[in-house]
């Protein structure tokens, strides 16, 4: 697939001295869902600000469908929409007037048409004449990303686009990105709800500490990393896994009353069988079972705490 | 070239001027007024004239000149302060616009405001005293070279400024003295001969003697040194913005 940023050797050392970025190099793909995951200060604000323009970077490049960010800034700008993590708005400006300005700043002439279509799939047109600061900060979220939306960008990169917003409303927005993605936008993002990327992400990138160190589809991400987990509740309690039991690596679970059996989850699945063949052999009966896999989350802590 | 940027960032300040038509207009036109209440009517009338203008109509220039330095700089300054303080700057920077049209947005809106807000005070005026403008192509000129100039001055202490103490310290501490000192209320020849030479120091001088000699053909310095001046003070201030977008000054880490 044909990559549409291209982030090369990037580097950046505040002036404080602290190193923000490490040589990250990055592609992403025209039209995918982009998640970038990371803990606080790990780099990921940075690193859109710097392909945004809103930072400096310190070394390396980054190339937005072609065009270097920092010296062919206008063709790569034009085509890259952010909404950034704080809800910045001019509090006396209306929503049909902030996000109309935002067109014009990009080079785009008037679009009544364009900009009532983003108002309504935002539900935000019966509110177009309400001043920003009368607004909810759920309502304040939807009017920056219909800001962002306002040039029709080719890219879109949201900060946190859920922080702070109610369930409903993340779930709102989740569908908003969903037909942005159908419609050939694509869409980087980050976020502390690992659920979201989980659920909308095609692919996940995690930093930390200012360098990527890990760069997967999501589906062959799950596969890898996310263990699956075979819970049997026996009919009888356990004391201690029987000797014959030792090779599955089995655990107790619920004092005794659980026999748990981790596994990979692109493991062959003849483990579950064997695990099974061996508890009828050592007369080990169980009333129910459940399968269970890691969340995206699970991984994300373990591959962070790796490194820390 | 981004017009369709310049006409955004210039219309979205000139509407917010709009919104604070009272601060902007209405506060400046009142206090001018009493200026000519106390200096004109009150004072005025026991004054002599000075080069056969009258104290009244002499004063003109000086506070026309008084109100369009203080409401460029103010305008101006709090015009890119103000997205700084509320994070909304960071539209503008991520936006495909250069430094130059950024520049001409801002900087276009605050120094056609303050022209407005002087061709007000000039009508007010002339409700107050008789004026007469000999060189009217000059007096435009030296208004939107003067409004120009000092809205870029004003553009750089709103970038400078991280606070709301430091946009005003400026103007407070330096511009309204010099333009105090700088003969809007008298001529420079009225001053002791050694004061004559050190008022000559302040740039202010220049714009307010080139403006009266617009408007009544007299002036402390020759209006080829007014216009030189000028164009020296506006020539620093886009040298000193280009390298504030040069560097990212204060805009960018």
């Amino acid at each position: 697939m044909q990559n549409i940023i291209s982030v090369a050797n990037l580097s950046k050392v505040y002036a404080s001295g602290f190193e923000a970025l490490k040589d990250v190099s990055l592609d992403i793909q025209r039209g995918e869902i982009f998640a970038l995951l990371g803990p606080n200060g790990a780099g990921k604000t940075t690193l859109i600000s710097i392909i945004c323009g809103l930072v400096n970077p310190s070394t390396g490049t980054v190339l937005a469908d072609g065009d270097n960010v920092v010296t062919e800034y206008r063709a790569a700008r034009s085509r890259i929409g952010l909404v950034p993590q704080e809800l910045t708005t001019d509090a006396f400006e209306t929503v049909l007037a902030t996000v109309t300005f935002s067109r014009g700043l990009f080079g785009k002439p008037p679009n009544p048409a364009h900009i009532e279509k983003i108002l309504r799939e935002l539900s935000l047109w019966d509110k177009r004449d309400s001043r920003l600061r009368t607004l909810s900060g759920g309502m304040k979220r939807r009017v920056m990303i219909a800001k962002a939306l306002s040039h029709e960008p080719e890219i879109l990169f949201l900060d946190e686009p859920t922080a702070g917003v109610d369930v409903e409303l993340r779930r709102d927005m989740w569908e908003v990105v969903r037909q942005l993605r159908e419609s050939g936008v694509t869409i980087i993002l980050t976020t502390h709800y690992i659920e979201e990327a989980e659920e909308m992400a095609d692919r996940i990138g995690v930093i930390h500490r200012g360098r990527i160190i890990l760069i997967e589809e999501k589906a062959e991400l799950m596969r890898k990393l996310g263990k699956k987990q075979l819970t049997l509740q026996l009919q009888e309690p356990l004391h201690a896994i029987p000797d014959g039991l030792g090779a599955y690596g089995l655990a107790l679970g619920d004092g005794g009353n659980e026999l748990i059996y981790s596994y990979d989850a692109d493991a062959e699945q003849k483990g579950i069988a064997d695990v099974l063949g061996a508890l009828g052999k050592a007369g080990i009966h169980f009333k129910d079972l459940q399968t269970s896999q890691r969340s995206l989350e699970e991984i994300f802590v373990s591959l962070v705490s790796e490194r820390s | 070239m981004n017009l369709h940027a310049m006409r955004a960032i210039y219309l979205f300040e000139m509407a917010r001027a709009g919104r604070t038509v009272l601060q902007s207009i209405i506060a400046p036109v009142i206090s001018t007024s009493l200026y000519f209440v106390v200096f004109g009517a009150a004072i005025g009338s026991r004054m002599q004239a000075i080069d056969g203008v009258s104290f009244g109509s002499f004063i003109v220039p000086g506070l026309i000149m008084l109100s369009l330095l203080t409401q460029s700089i103010s305008n101006a300054s709090f015009g890119i302060y103000f997205p700084k303080f509320t994070g909304t700057i960071y539209e503008v920077l991520s936006a495909p616009v250069a430094p130059f049209e950024i520049v001409v947005g801002y900087v276009g809106a605050a120094a056609t405001k303050s022209i407005i807000l002087a061709l007000i005070i000039l009508a007010t005026a002339g409700l107050f005293v008789p004026i007469e403008v000999q060189h009217p192509f000059w007096m435009l000129l030296f208004l939107v070279l003067t409004a120009v100039t000092f809205s870029l001055f004003g553009f750089i202490i709103g970038i400078w400024a991280d606070g709301f103490e430091k946009l005003q310290l400026v103007p407070l501490l330096i511009v309204t003295p010099l333009t105090f000192l700088g003969g809007s209320f008298y001529s420079i020849t009225m001053l002791p001969p050694v004061w004559q030479k050190v008022a000559l120091l302040n740039p202010v001088v220049y714009l307010v003697s080139g403006f009266r000699w617009s408007f009544f053909g007299t002036a402390d310095v020759h209006v080829g040194i007014s216009v030189i001046m000028t164009l020296v003070f506006l020539a620093i201030c886009l040298g000193i913005i280009t390298w504030i977008f040069k560097t990212g000054y204060r805009l960018k880490n």
